[in-house]
């Protein structure tokens, strides 16, 4: 299986309640919440695409798109 | 098929405060359901009352919002009725085990085949922050200004002791871990059990000085290990986290299928 490639990270701000988990807990320090406390990708080309923040978010606002896509 | 096409978006965002971990396990059980690759039609969700059953809500399976204590009854009537559909049962803490402390021994005992899923905050989460069975000794909560004195049940011991064949324990942290015990406990044919840790920032974790989501969910990774650890001999004190029981016994329905045959003269 190879290695999926980060494509983007789509977070959904109306369902995003800038709980901070996300951001918290991703090993390489890529999410923070902006002015408005919802999840942004600040340093994308860091994401390992691990998709531990998708996995845990609580809110399902966090979905992070590979390539190529494995679904 | 994604998650997102199991879920009623309608009702999304969806009402839980910021960071609960109850939405943790929403995503785990979708994404079990997933990888089980059933229809919808083929699942039913029964829960009770508390923030925790508001979860059968967002799920767009067969549903059923039933009476606070009462969804192992409900879910049992379900069962018995249609002992090919999959039935899933999320309950919080106070849910399962003080209000429905006697359905859930004794679905335990039974064995009839289905998946509770307690949904463990430690505390009355709906209702403002009240005890739980599941408080513990030195716990704060709004009924326990100055402490809990009472001990807590442990969900494992419990279930197992009741009889559960499946019965396996986790923590929001732990969300894979979580989704493939949800995923093992519907495949298994008799009562499964999985207890999931989960944080209630607004309550538990105020009244507890446990700090915001991030630090609480963070937590269960510091206080649980995996069964049978080297750190669980040093530190006696964690909580395992794991499949604690696994067998094959006979199941509720395939036994009362058996009672009808003889009633209707077959023996
Ligand atoms: C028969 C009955 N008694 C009491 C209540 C009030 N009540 C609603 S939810 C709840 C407890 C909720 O705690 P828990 O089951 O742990 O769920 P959580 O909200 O923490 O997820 C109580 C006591 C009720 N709705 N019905
Ligand atoms: S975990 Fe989800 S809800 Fe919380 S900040 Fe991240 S994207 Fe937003
Ligand atoms: S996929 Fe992993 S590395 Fe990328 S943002 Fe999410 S948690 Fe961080
Ligand atoms: S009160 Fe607690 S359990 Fe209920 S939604 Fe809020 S954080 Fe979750
Ligand atoms: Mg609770």
């Amino acid at each position: 299986m190879g290695k999926a490639k980060l494509k983007e990270h789509r977070i959904n701000r109306d369902w995003c309640k800038g709980c901070g988990i996300c951001v918290e807990l991703c090993p390489k320090k890529v999410l923070e919440l902006d002015a408005e406390e919802k999840a942004v990708a600040v340093r994308p080309e860091d994401c390992i695409a691990c998709k531990l923040c998708e996995i845990r978010c609580p809110d399902l606002a966090i979905e992070i798109i590979t390539e190529p896509d494995e679904k | 098929m994604p998650i997102k096409d199991y879920i009623r978006e309608r009702f999304f965002p969806h009402m839980w405060c910021p960071g609960c971990g109850h939405g943790t396990v929403l995503n785990s059980l979708l994404r079990a359901v997933e990888q089980l690759g059933m229809s919808k039609n083929e699942i039913v969700v029964v829960s009770g009352i508390g923030c925790s059953a508001r979860i059968s809500g967002y799920v767009d399976f067969h549903t059923l919002h039933t009476l606070h204590g009462r969804a192992l009854a409900f879910a049992t009537g379900v069962k018995l009725s249609k002992p090919e559909l999959n039935v899933i049962v999320p309950m919080g803490d106070g849910d399962a085990l003080a209000i429905g402390g006697n359905h859930f021994i004794h679905a335990a005992r039974r064995n009839i085949a289905m998946t509770a899923i307690v949904m463990n905050n430690k505390i009355y989460g709906m209702t403002g922050g009240q005890f739980s069975p599941l408080t513990g000794v030195g716990g704060m909560a709004t009924t326990a200004p100055y402490a809990s004195i009472d001990r807590s049940f442990d969900v494992v011991e419990l279930a197992k002791a009741a009889g559960a064949t499946y019965v396996a324990r986790s923590t929001a942290f732990h969300a894979q871990e979580c989704t493939q015990m949800i995923h093992d406990a519907i495949l298994h044919d008799g009562f499964s059990v999985v207890e999931i840790m989960t944080q209630c920032p607004t309550h538990y974790g105020r009244k507890n000085k446990k700090g915001g989501p991030a630090e609480m969910i963070k937590e269960f990774k510091d206080i649980t290990t995996p069964i049978g650890s080297k750190a669980k001999q040093e530190n006696p004190g964690l909580i395992e986290r794991g499949v604690f029981v696994e067998k094959d016994l006979p199941e509720y329905c395939a036994e009362y299928d058996k009672i009808i045959e003889r009633a209707q003269g077959g023996a």
